[in-house]
């Protein structure tokens, strides 16, 4: 590895320690989800009604660690900070060895 | 940007895989050629940050948030095609292990995020550098193709919403997944990117250039091809 990549991991891993800003700031400003992202219930409140093929699809899939937080809604903002981090992590190092593998199997054929 | 289940109709979702699976079938054959030995560790590098750039969610005070997606810089550095995979196995995987995104909107979210956004950065990138490799130029180009592609990745994601109402409603006209037609969806996602997503993607994408272009100026793709 170059000093250069190194560099770019270690500015990685910053990222991934500041990562709970974007759980803090949010929660900081009252800002809730992103538009088109609400759940069932919340649309119910928006607009007093879930439509109907919505909810047959809505629960489809149950995610082992829905919304980087294994802890739940109703834990305290810093464990949920902290999941943030934990579940980021684990998200990058699946995504970049997925990358990666999929660079050399795909580079590899080529020879 | 990441539309969940339920959202899109069957007739959208499943021609959107169809677009986005061409698009993964292309990109495999073009990095075989195109992607240098060198590149194998950004690629993965990539998909990191593309992940993380997603988490730091940014509020509008009192309303909705939302996120850059790494998405024109990973093009400008490791061309379109890199991006598209890179990125794609980002929201793959958002989808199946946090539940962002909708496992039946992958490819949508797949499509608005992993080729509307690196391909019109690239474009943007490249036609407005011209030929300049260097200066205030370059970096003015690289916020545009920032700023752009993401707002048109969050058009095109609008398109998506808006039409369900038109498409797929029951006999009386009430919508049977995403309720808020164009004329609502298209502004508020314009809007929100124009102001504020758009910017700090602009900006990321940026700062990441010059930073490349002071250390590593022979590895960056959109300088490498000779102009058309």
């Amino acid at each position: 590895m170059t000093a250069f990549q190194k560099k770019l991991w270690a500015g990685l891993v910053v990222m991934g320690l500041l990562s709970p800003l974007g759980v803090f700031l949010p929660y900081y400003f009252g800002a809730e989800d992103a538009w088109g992202e609400w759940s069932a219930e919340k649309l119910r409140e928006m607009i007093g009604y879930v439509p109907a093929g919505l909810e047959k699809l809505a629960y489809l899939w149950k995610a082992p660690i829905a919304d980087y937080n294994p802890g739940g809604e109703g834990a305290s903002i810093w464990i949920q900070a902290l999941w943030y981090i934990f579940s980021g992590m684990f998200g990058v190092i699946i995504a970049g060895c997925v990358a990666y593998m999929l660079a050399r199997v795909v580079r590899r054929n080529e020879r | 940007m990441h539309i969940p289940d339920g959202y899109l109709s069957p007739q959208t979702y499943a021609p959107m895989f169809v677009v986005a699976a061409a698009f993964w079938a292309i990109a495999v054959r073009k990095i075989k050629t195109e992607l240098s030995h060198r590149h194998v560790p950004y690629l993965a590098m990539a998909a990191a940050f593309s992940f993380l750039i997603q988490m730091f969610n940014i509020p509008i005070p009192g309303g909705t948030t939302g996120h850059a997606v790494g998405g024109a810089i990973i093009a400008i550095l490791l061309g379109p095609w890199a991006a598209v995979l890179a990125i794609s196995i980002v929201l793959i995987i958002q989808a199946i292990v946090f539940g962002d995104g909708g496992i039946t909107a992958i490819g949508a979210n797949c499509f608005n995020m992993a080729v509307v956004m690196p391909f019109v950065s690239y474009w943007v990138f490249r036609f407005t550098r011209g030929s300049s490799r260097e200066g205030k130029r370059v970096i003015m180009s690289a916020f545009l193709a920032g700023y752009t592609g993401l707002f048109m990745a969050s058009i095109s994601t609008a398109i998506q919403f808006g039409i369900q109402p038109l498409i797929a409603h029951d006999a009386q006209g009430t919508p049977l997944y995403a309720p808020y037609p164009l004329e609502i969806a298209i502004p508020v996602m314009a809007i929100e990117h124009l102001l504020l997503f758009g910017i700090i993607e602009g900006i990321v994408t940026a700062l990441i250039l010059k930073y490349f272009m002071k250390n590593e100026m022979d590895l960056i793709h959109a300088f490498s091809e000779v102009k058309a």
